[in-house]
């Protein structure tokens, strides 16, 4: 059977549930006393987008975005941990600055991305897919017309491993990573070469 | 469930994302500021692929590249984070003015 997204009220209803759910969880992130719970609140936001994505037949990047949440986010909660800001939420949190002028640029980009979304006249031509080949299908996009396009993530993503171990390393280029980088002199007992004093 | 509506929810995830990159103080809220961001264009992208392609799997394979900026954008922005808070003992943006250890 052939179909395009669904349009029975069912499927309304639960884009409404999730489209609200993730909107206004997103904006809990930054409402809420404690850092740990904020990233949680950031995870029930991306759960509610795979939702909504796996109710537009992409089953596969809807639970891809689940699983890999899952997982950042509790990374992302140890982190919170570490730096805590209000350690066990006595206090009430004011982390923040510039507090009106976020607040108006925020309400600026959601009205022109709004408005482009509505006024801009997309074409009309609704995927008309078996939801159950739509995987298979991205699979074979994945290993065949698109395959540089996958191995060139792939291989960001090496990068991006290498890179951060590379930034967090303990030793840096010039020794310890906490003198930050200050390059060794270019004679014995000089100076560093770091400007005006280098030879 | 059209088009709009669902372009519509992205861009009000744009909009909470900026606004709270804008505001926090801390790296590591704004960094979830970033990833509300990237979350609603992915949404966008999904969308148009549902609505507006016919299906063609190359849309989805743009949904594959969002995930992997999103990837790529945690955990980077993990390292520089440690990397400041390990040279300045910074871990607010307010700490970090001067560019210069």
């Amino acid at each position: 059977m052939v179909v395009a997204v669904s349009t029975s009220w069912v499927v309304d209803m639960a884009f409404a549930v999730f489209g609200m759910a993730a909107v206004l969880t997103g904006y809990r992130v930054f409402r809420t006393d404690s850092m740990v719970r904020a990233s949680f609140w950031l995870l029930a936001s991306f759960v509610n987008v795979g939702l909504i994505l796996v109710l537009l037949n992409a089953r596969f990047l809807g639970f891809s975005v689940v699983l890999m949440m899952a997982g950042e986010m509790s990374v992302m909660a140890i982190f919170m941990v570490m730096l805590m800001m209000n350690p066990a939420g006595l206090n009430p949190m004011t982390m923040v600055h510039q507090h009106r002028t976020s607040l108006a640029a925020g309400l600026l980009a959601f009205l022109a991305l709004a408005s482009v979304g509505v006024l801009v006249d997309f074409p009309d031509d609704p995927a008309r897919v078996e939801p159950a080949t739509v995987t298979a299908e991205l699979g074979a996009e994945e290993l065949g017309d698109s395959m540089l396009v996958f191995q060139t993530a792939g291989a960001t993503l090496l990068a991006t491993m290498i890179g951060s171990i590379a930034v967090t390393s303990r030793r840096g280029r010039y020794g310890d990573a906490e003198q930050g980088s200050v390059p060794p002199p270019l004679r014995p007992e000089a100076d560093p070469a770091d400007g005006e004093g280098a030879a | 469930m059209t088009l709009e509506t669902v372009l519509v929810v992205a861009a009000a995830l744009v909009g909470v994302g900026v606004y709270g990159a804008l505001s926090q103080q801390s790296f590591v809220m704004i960094m979830m500021g970033i990833e509300l961001i990237i979350n609603g264009a992915l949404l966008a992208g999904v969308g148009l692929w549902a609505y507006s392609t016919g299906g063609s799997p190359k849309g989805q394979m743009l949904g594959v590249v969002i995930l992997t900026v999103m990837a790529v954008e945690a955990a980077l922005g993990f390292a520089v984070m440690t990397n400041i808070y390990r040279v300045r003992k910074a871990d607010i943006t307010e700490k970090t003015k001067r560019l210069r250890g």
